[in-house]
């Protein structure tokens, strides 16, 4: 027997069932007042469970001594044990690579920008898309090429032009400035694509009658990107700027790829290697935690400098 | 200027153009020619620029197609994890975003505050309880542990919101007339409008996922269960000579990611500007 509703109803031997009391469950949970709780709760869930308790047992950690069945609360002295001249390397390899790594995503990318934005350049589309190919490849397997490209070897790509130069090959990977080289470059290679993109997209908005009033006073090109171009610019400078702070002492991938576990007198160790080394590979947890607490206060502080100085504070017309 | 001077500046900076276009694309060409090298020179000799043209060969990827077996376990593994992250992120994401954008009700603020402070809080000092945690769930070297703490996605969150804003209400409250339940409203109406955004954080939540390397390294033991970037880090150690795996094994993760951008790159731009530019 295989009816249709359709005909089951219009069938006058069928007896029509009663209409079903609309269900208060429901109802209840369709009500304008419920529906947005029950949208924003797995994600309040995921956060209590995977973003503010374990953010609150970092603290609590860093003040213990974490052995597999004891844990003890010593107080300061993780602390006491992070300003150490193992960490203060960390510390100081990071910040010459937060600076040199800032300063070249910036600079280079809003005059590459404003290039590719102007009628100069041909083949735009081009320009920027395989500028913008680096960001795609894993910083492990682009660090592998780089590491390859820059081998020890006198035939390595980098020793090899080096040579027809007349300049003695490097042992790329085993000095301190080249060692920092290594990083820095990979890491400029990799995102400058991709501040170029936030620099273009943020020159969209500056307006054209801007240019023509500038055009007419007879400004030199200079001078319309110094006064017109720079200005509009300035969010998305300290939005690139703040990102490439925080992702700079965040830091940890280039420095793997290229000695995995250490570096030859630690001069690629970053503050997440130590992270890393210290909670993880020695399992010493507490002093991570520490250290991971220690990081978050640097990155919050220079955060707050940064925006305080390029005056993300301020009001308009202030 | 006048245009007699600028012709020289136009060469000199197209020219320029070329030349760093050539610097960005030089370490994936250079990778996809030592793809056709024998491993055993590159071993030797790192990626040189000089060598015998009559010794490339499709040998190296003979061996990862039939050889390598562990490879494209990791591969398995990366793709089952990029795609459940990138369907569970969204799938959450994009409710968080809308009900923040489109619905007001108490505490909206402070749900917004939650994911303001996700953003801000480094992922590397929750690192270590949240390993902890996998011990005592007894998750470690599972897919679970890798994409458990991924399912929040505050930038997804934050860039669903944005989009979401700009979504007429009208369309909400004409369809509460018809008797459309609220979820009928959501995933019938609402969520087709935010396709171009879905796209956008699929690309940039399955790059992240498929890039993803630190949490990885952490909750992952066994080389079975390793995922790509994982697998291929391994491999570079001082002793190695799977040159032929690394190489072209390197090469080949680029592949569904290339695929996905094609698919998708105006949406993948927009994706990249909207929390910098509108922020």
């Amino acid at each position: 027997m295989s009816q249709t509703p359709l005909s089951r109803n219009t069938s006058p031997e069928y007896t029509v069932p009663p209409i079903k009391e609309p269900n208060k469950l429901f109802k209840f949970l369709n009500s304008k007042k419920v529906v947005p709780y029950i949208f924003v709760s797995p994600f309040i869930i995921s956060f209590l469970i995977f973003s503010l308790y374990p953010a609150i047992q970092a603290i609590i950690m860093s003040f213990q001594s974490i052995l597999p069945g004891q844990i003890e609360f010593i107080g300061m002295r993780n602390y006491s044990r992070v300003f150490n001249p193992t960490f203060y390397k960390a510390l100081s390899n990071t910040s010459i690579y937060v600076v040199l790594t800032v300063v070249i995503l910036v600079i280079f990318p809003i005059i590459l920008a404003v290039l590719l934005d102007s009628k100069i350049v041909k083949f735009k589309t081009f320009f920027r898309a395989s500028l913008f190919m680096p960001a795609l490849a894993s910083t492990i397997v682009s660090g592998m090429v780089f590491r390859l490209m820059f081998g020890e070897t006198d035939t390595a790509t980098a020793n090899q032009i080096l040579g027809w130069m007349g300049i003695a090959p490097v042992d790329w990977r085993f000095n301190a400035w080249s060692g920092m080289f290594l990083m820095v470059l990979l890491c400029s290679w990799k995102w400058m694509g991709v501040n170029i993109l936030y620099f273009l997209a943020a020159l969209q908005n500056v307006p054209k009658e801007l240019y023509e009033a500038a055009d007419i006073d007879g400004a030199s090109s200079l001078k319309k990107f110094i006064y017109v171009t720079l200005p509009f610019l300035k969010p998305v400078t300290i939005f690139v700027g703040t990102i490439s702070v925080i992702a700079g002492f965040r830091m940890f991938e280039e420095s793997f790829v290229f000695w995995e576990a250490g570096s030859p007198g630690n001069i690629g160790l970053t503050v997440v290697g130590y992270l890393y080394q210290q909670g993880i590979q020695q399992n010493d947890m507490g002093f991570g935690a520490a250290i991971g607490v220690v990081l978050m206060l640097i990155i919050f502080i220079v955060s707050f400098i940064q925006l305080i100085l390029t005056g993300a504070f301020k009001k308009e017309g202030q | 200027m006048n245009k007699k001077q600028l012709k020289p500046v136009k060469w000199i900076v197209n020219i320029a153009f070329v030349i760093i276009s050539f610097i960005a694309l030089f370490p994936i060409l250079n990778l996809i020619l030592s793809s056709f090298r024998p491993a055993s020179e590159i071993m030797r000799n790192g990626i040189s620029l000089v060598f015998d043209p009559s010794s490339l060969s499709l040998n190296n990827y003979k061996f990862i197609f039939t050889e390598a077996t562990t490879y494209w376990g990791w591969y398995g593994n990366s793709l089952i994890i990029a795609i459940v992250t990138i369907v569970l992120s969204l799938f959450f994401s994009a409710m968080v975003g809308y009900a923040l954008a489109l619905y007001d009700f108490k505490g909206r603020n402070l749900v917004f505050m939650f994911v303001l402070f996700i953003l801000m809080v480094p992922f590397e000092i929750l690192m270590l309880p949240l390993f902890q945690m996998m011990i005592k769930m007894q998750l470690v070297n599972t897919y679970t542990a890798v994409i458990l703490p991924a399912i929040v996605a505050p930038i997804a969150v934050f860039f669903f919101r944005q989009y979401a804003l700009g979504l007429p209400k009208e369309l909400m409250d004409s369809a509460r007339m018809d008797g459309a339940s609220e979820y009928g409203i959501y995933f019938k109406i609402m969520l087709p409008l935010m396709a171009p955004s879905l796209a956008a954080m699929a690309i940039l939540q399955g790059l992240g996922a498929w890039n993803n390397f630190l949490w990885p390294l952490i909750v992952l033991r066994s080389n079975s269960m390793f995922t790509l970037p994982l697998g291929l880090a391994t491999m570079l150690t001082p002793y190695g000579n799977n040159y032929d795996v690394l190489i072209t094994g390197s090469l080949m993760t680029i592949v569904p990611i290339i695929i996905l951008f094609i698919f998708f790159q105006r949406y993948f731009v927009s994706g990249l500007t909207v929390g910098g530019v509108k922020g």
